[in-house]
């Protein structure tokens, strides 16, 4: 063990006499006391930033599509913000179809203590696709790749937007959207049927069968319908 | 003096020549025709560099833990790549719990992260009691931390026992299990049930610990420091352990943080990192306790910290049973809170509490909240967005484990095969919480 280890704390950049961090005691609905990143994000940032509002005491900017990856770099980087955890990637309808589709980012900055939330709104109709933050944070990888799969949001710049939960030949749509029916959109019996003609050596992507040679190995049939073109996975 | 002839003779063993046939050698033998020198020709290795192998771990097997299945490239025993794949045990709990109301939705909180059912009912219920702007009473407040911490070591526990068994260790698998059991009777006999407990409402708790509960939680924590010592005297110092675990799947603290790695995974890794202390919920910052970090970020120092982390609980467990105050545990809002049954039936005002809540059940104002605690995998987070109406629009679960195993890719590349195992281990996934 090295004796000259200093481990990285959070709320290192916090100054000396900054209050310690303390449970929240009656968080008013709205007004709360806003993160300062909001104040600073709107300077640095002005057409990017449609509104910043406080509810619970979590403070939520929604910011521009267009611009979203430049606002997350800069949190990222900047000295006096430095959010360097992300929490999560994930979505949310509502129930009024009407209303946008919210792409929602949770972000901390462990130096701070500081709790982000940044939202971008997706009008129905306009095409489900966000800028991925994966080349800022590689904890986006597997988040995005779930958001995608439950609500059909493309993540531009993602290395490897594959499904995750659900199996690659998935085709009834994404389970997460409000107009997909809770037992799901096909018939018990069409479910089934489709289970049952799964061929269970298609298990392999044609990435991983690349390995080895694998696709040397598999039976003739196999082979024949690959090259055709059928896609396999889970 | 014997005249030499040269024959030649087919050996098959020696190898191939580089047209593939078996190599003809000669071999020297005296006109008796017995042999008189006979030198092996040097064999020719096949060239397998660059030659890798295809190889399938899961989903059934012991050493993933639940239903993981990684795809690994190898190069003889190296790992070249890991693809994991995950979702054989996807259930749609976010979705079914769009269509129930927020206390119908703990019980779903129980299955996803099962070794911390307690835990997870306590952080939806402060996600939930955020959402309805809710303060609870102090008591409860220490009766749930006394949940966490308890859920926390059983987790731990299972944790412990598992990776020692997949390491190679059998008998502290059984040290820890016994002592899981004795926090399983524990919650039994204030529960009433072990593994899915459902024990927290939004507002309070379902019941108050019975009548010398708490001298059963002290006996238990004078009992189970003595074990964490056992378990570190077998352990800590064994030849095979540090052998198996020193090095492997290291992060360094910005790859941890960046990756959203959380809990022991990136203290482990040297970033003093915990919502307990940071981001503290439940009071936590008023009790007495340290958050170990470690320094190299491999599977070694995530078990030091874990080991570190069951004392720290039962500091934590000693100092809440000490200052457990009296009071009731369930808020005096009778519209989220059911009233008593007897006043249900012969008040009328309980009576309209009572239907309304059953009937149609607590409706929080129009909001949102991201309520995150420090569950023994990391940072669990529940996200809930509410429209005005009494069930959630969109309910999300933050899966700490989910994050931690997406960095498994990154962490295996250039270990062996059997460090996989280890390293595998030392996230400690519960495939229900990463499946969801």
């Amino acid at each position: 063990m090295s004796t000259s280890f200093t481990p990285v704390v959070a709320g290192s950049a916090l100054p000396s006499d900054a209050p310690a961090p303390a449970t929240a005691k009656s968080v008013p609905q709205l007004g709360g006391t806003p993160n300062p990143s909001a104040a600073a994000l709107q300077a640095r940032f002005p057409t990017a930033v449609r509104s910043i509002g406080v509810v619970w005491g979590e403070t939520t900017v929604i910011v521009d599509r267009g611009e979203l990856l430049e606002v997350v770099q800069w949190l990222h980087d900047d000295a006096s913000q430095r959010y360097d955890f992300l929490s999560d990637v994930t979505a949310v309808e509502f129930r009024d179809l009407e209303l946008p589709i919210e792409v929602v980012w949770h972000l901390r900055s462990l130096p701070y203590r500081r709790f982000l939330r940044l939202k971008v709104l997706l009008e129905k109709g306009s095409p489900l696709e966000v800028p991925s933050v994966w080349s800022v944070y590689k904890a986006a990888d597997w988040l995005e790749r779930e958001c995608y799969d439950m609500f059909g949001i493309r993540f531009t710049g993602h290395p490897d937007l594959r499904r995750l939960l659900m199996w690659e030949q998935y085709r009834e749509g994404y389970p997460l959207r409000k107009d997909f029916p809770l037992r799901g959109r096909f018939s018990r019996s069409e479910q089934l049927r489709q289970a049952l003609a799964a061929n269970p050596e298609a298990r392999y992507s044609k990435e991983e069968l690349s390995i080895a040679q694998a696709f040397e190995d598999l039976p003739d049939d196999m082979r024949r319908r690959l090259s055709a073109g059928e896609k396999t996975g889970e | 003096m014997a005249t030499k002839r040269t024959v030649e003779v087919e050996l098959s063993t020696t190898g191939l020549d580089s047209q593939g046939r078996p190599q003809r050698v000669p071999l020297m033998v005296d006109d008796g025709g017995s042999p008189v020198a006979l030198e092996a020709p040097p064999a020719i290795e096949p060239d397998l560099a660059g030659d890798h192998m295809l190889i399938n771990i899961g989903p059934q097997h012991p050493a993933t833990h639940g239903v993981l299945r990684l795809v690994l490239e190898l190069d003889g025993e190296t790992v070249v790549r890991c693809i994991p794949h995950i979702g054989y045990l996807h259930c749609g709990f976010e979705k079914s719990g769009e269509y129930r109301q927020y206390n119908q939705i703990i019980p779903y909180t129980d299955r996803e992260d099962y070794l911390n059912s307690p835990g997870n009912n306590v952080a939806f219920a402060l996600g939930a009691e955020r959402l309805f702007g809710i303060e609870i009473t102090e008591r409860c407040k220490v009766l749930r931390v006394i949940l966490c911490e308890l859920s926390r070591i059983i987790s731990h526990l299972v944790w412990l026992g598992t990776t020692c068994i997949d390491i190679g260790a059998f008998t502290p698998f059984l040290w820890s299990f016994e002592k899981r059991e004795k926090i399983y009777e524990l919650f039994e006999a204030w529960i009433g049930a072990r593994l899915t407990t459902t024990f927290t409402r939004v507002g309070g708790m379902g019941a108050d610990i019975p009548d010398g509960w708490l001298v059963g939680l002290r006996g238990f924590l004078t009992d189970f420091p003595k074990t964490i010592d056992e378990i570190d005297r077998v352990v800590t110092r064994n030849g095979i352990w540090v052998g198996r675990t020193i090095g492997l799947g290291v992060m360094s603290p910005e790859e941890a943080v960046n990756h959203g790695l959380s809990g022991p995974m990136v203290r482990a890794s040297g970033v003093a990192y915990d919502v307990r202390k940071d981001f503290p919920y439940l009071d936590y910052e008023t009790y007495d306790f340290d958050v170990p970090v470690g320094t190299n970020g491999d599977v070694y120092d995530r078990y030091l910290v874990r080991m570190e982390e069951l004392r720290q609980s039962v500091r934590i467990l000693e100092q809440a049973a000490a200052r457990l105050p009296e009071g009731p545990i369930n808020v005096k809002d009778h519209r989220v809170i059911l009233p008593p049954k007897s006043k249900a039936t012969s008040d009328m005002e309980s009576m309209i509490h009572h239907f309304k809540q059953v009937m149609e059940g607590p409706r929080p104002p129009l909001g949102e909240a991201y309520v995150a605690v420090e569950s023994p995998k990391g940072e669990k987070g529940y996200y809930m967005v509410s429209d005005g109406t009494s069930k959630p629009v969109r309910w999300r679960i933050r899966p700490p484990a989910f994050v931690n195993l997406s960095a498994i890719s990154k962490m295996v590349e250039g270990h062996l095969l059997s460090d996989v195992i280890a390293i595998n281990a030392s996230i400690d996934i519960v495939m229900g919480e990463i499946d969801r």
